[in-house]
């Protein structure tokens, strides 16, 4: 037990120490470490109360000031702490419904793309009809029909975002098994589940931690055009703050303030993502860090 | 009892056009601890003879006959029987050793792959046997942490040569180990294989389309043609089959000068596998065909010192 954890910590200090020297990635990731500390530890200084319109304490759209230094909203809240009471959805949902999508699409695509024949066959129909679904009208339906909560929101993006996962995934996976490391684990004995598991999936995961990012990324623009078209989980986040900065015409009151920080929050918290994203697929793909 | 004995086997592959008889009706037999080469051009369906032994082929090949691995049917094994038998009993070493290793991998973890999907042996007790394997094919311990594109490619080799080895199998398929290899590191890979299958007793198939390689390591020579064994015998005597002629004829002998600028070697193309030509396939091509060579096939026949040769002319000579 002691030698594998040596082992893993390692495996973990080499990792951190090729992870270092890409500086977009540390930026991406000093951001997104600040984002999600700021998230958990919002319940320790404010709650709840801040999104609630009638204890708001300031003047209506008032510019930024000394008291509210991002200004308030139409009913006198504090733009600075909504967005940080926000920012626990926004990244809640981008989390998990990215995660949702990528498993679903993974297991699938690598189904696809090991079992050809008629199982690939069936796999990649159901792919294709999801992916000429209209995805951002589908979860418009989906969450208005199952209700708004979180836990729809979340399942809304990911049920509708899977098939371009699933395609990636399955072509990445039909050339790793052209590949002659394949048959030589066949001819040694391996079975399915070991040869997508030890062969195949670490070879696709690079690709899939990449796209992984993006789509945490994509899921927090999704939930934000979902609230911003009025489907929301009934929580405070970046977009139903956007939502409301539209509602009470924040841009001819020149509330600025009131779009541009949220829409400023998504923009940075999605670069962060694909920075991130990015250096991590130089780090993990052993034949991209030789070569840097 | 020998180890590997094929009967009548025959490998046809269903394509769209039709089927593609590959291996074409082949029995050979391969005592343990013997080494046994097969040699024939591309195309002549040595590669798949190979595969087929674990039933490695694509599913469109249809495989019949007999192969019987240590006294069981290969063709018959269940599924689950199959798994146990590849690489513990018959291990590969593949040709092309620069795609044969997953390059996200490390060298150890994939030398140990075969004893963990056996379970052979526990992680920790893997990594031991690892390291040994490791020193067997003269390479460093510390090799184990190297991922495939650190290595040269004879170094590669040897690590494809260690995993055969891995689960002590009894007998071991190579399938042009030393192909891309320059020849001094062909010559240090063969000579490891030599030494190896030497000191555990392994009996050794070993494919290739370089007669100077197999003469070197193997005891017994096949020669295949379009499918077909045309000839079988001891590594060290002359061959008697015009095709073998043919091929042993093909290679220059460096440093003499009546060689050069000799014509050698066979015009045309082997046959095509789904027109083979009548009678005896090879005769289009061969420089001593009679009339009916057109029309009779012959079979392995007799043809002296613990040779056989498919050929019309052996027999007349024999006689």
């Amino acid at each position: 037990m002691s030698i594998t954890w040596t082992r893993r910590r390692i495996a973990f200090r080499r990792f951190w120490a090729s992870f270092r020297t890409q500086r977009a990635g540390v930026i991406g990731l000093a951001i997104l470490l600040l984002a999600v500390l700021l998230a958990v530890i919002a319940p320790l200084f404010i709650d709840e109360g801040v999104t609630n319109v009638v204890s708001g304490t300031g003047e209506k759209l008032a510019p930024p000031s000394w008291d509210d230094p991002l200004g308030t909203d139409e009913s006198g809240r504090s733009v600075l702490l909504m967005i940080w009471w926000g920012s626990r959805t926004s990244l809640l949902i981008g989390f998990l419904a990215a995660l949702l999508s990528m498993v679903i699409g993974t297991v699938l695509g690598i189904a696809a793309g090991h079992f050809r024949g008629w199982i690939g066959a069936i796999v990649m129909r159901i792919t294709d009809w999801f992916l000429v679904l209209p995805s951002l009208v589908t979860a418009l339906v989906l969450a208005a029909i199952l209700g708004g909560s979180t836990v729809t929101i979340i399942a809304a993006i990911g049920v509708t975002s899977w098939p371009s996962t699933a395609r990636l995934i399955r072509a990445q996976t039909l050339a790793v098994e052209a590949r002659p490391y394949i048959e030589r684990s066949q001819a040694l004995g391996g079975g399915h589940w070991h040869i997508t598991t030890r062969h195949v999936l670490p070879n696709v995961a690079p690709l899939l931690l990449a796209s992984t990012t993006l789509e945490v990324a994509s899921a927090i623009v999704t939930e934000s055009t979902l609230a911003f078209l009025g489907v929301s989980a009934n929580k405070t986040s970046w977009g139903t703050m956007l939502r409301g900065s539209y509602d009470w015409g924040a841009a001819t009151s020149g509330a600025w303030w009131y779009i541009l920080v949220p829409g400023l929050c998504i923009v940075i918290v999605v670069m962060a993502f694909t920075l991130c994203g990015r250096a991590l697929e130089t780090v993990l793909n052993p034949r991209l860090r030789r070569a840097s | 009892m020998s180890l590997l004995e094929l009967d009548d086997l025959s490998v046809t592959y269903r394509i769209a056009s039709g089927d593609v008889p590959a291996v074409r009706g082949v029995s050979l037999s391969l005592e343990a601890g013997e080494a046994l080469g097969v040699v024939g051009e591309s195309g002549s369906g040595k590669s798949t003879l190979a595969m087929a032994l674990l039933r490695l082929l694509p599913k469109d090949a249809r495989t019949s006959g007999r192969i019987m691995l240590g006294g069981e049917d290969v063709l018959a094994m269940k599924w689950g029987r199959l798994r146990a038998v590849r690489w513990a009993e018959a291990s590969i070493v593949f040709q092309g050793a620069q795609h044969g290793l997953n390059p996200v991998q490390r060298i150890g973890d994939q030398i140990a792959e075969p004893l963990l999907v056996h379970k052979i042996a526990t992680a920790e007790k893997a990594r031991e046997r690892v390291a040994s394997l490791l020193a067997q094919v003269g390479l460093p311990a510390w090799r184990a942490r190297s991922y495939p594109h650190e290595l040269s490619g004879g170094q590669r080799q040897r690590v494809m040569i260690a995993m055969a080895l891995a689960c002590e199998p009894q007998l071991i398929i190579a399938d042009e180990p030393t192909t891309a290899l320059d020849l001094m590191v062909q010559a240090q890979v063969l000579t490891l294989i030599k030494e190896l299958i030497a000191s555990h007793g392994i009996s050794l198939l070993m494919i290739s389309h370089d007669l100077s390689v197999l003469a070197d390591t193997c005891d017994r020579l096949a020669v295949m043609y379009a499918g077909r064994v045309v000839e079988t015998g001891p590594s060290g005597g002359s061959f008697q089959h015009p095709y073998s002629q043919a091929l042993a004829a093909a290679f220059p002998t460096v440093g003499d000068p009546a060689s050069r600028l000799a014509p050698r070697g066979l015009g045309g193309d082997p046959p095509d596998p789904q027109r083979l030509p009548s009678g005896c396939v090879f005769h289009p091509r061969c420089p001593v065909a009679l009339d009916t060579c057109s029309t009779v096939e012959v079979s392995l026949r007799p043809a002296g010192d613990r040779r056989t040769a498919a050929c019309v002319l052996v027999l007349e000579e024999s006689c």
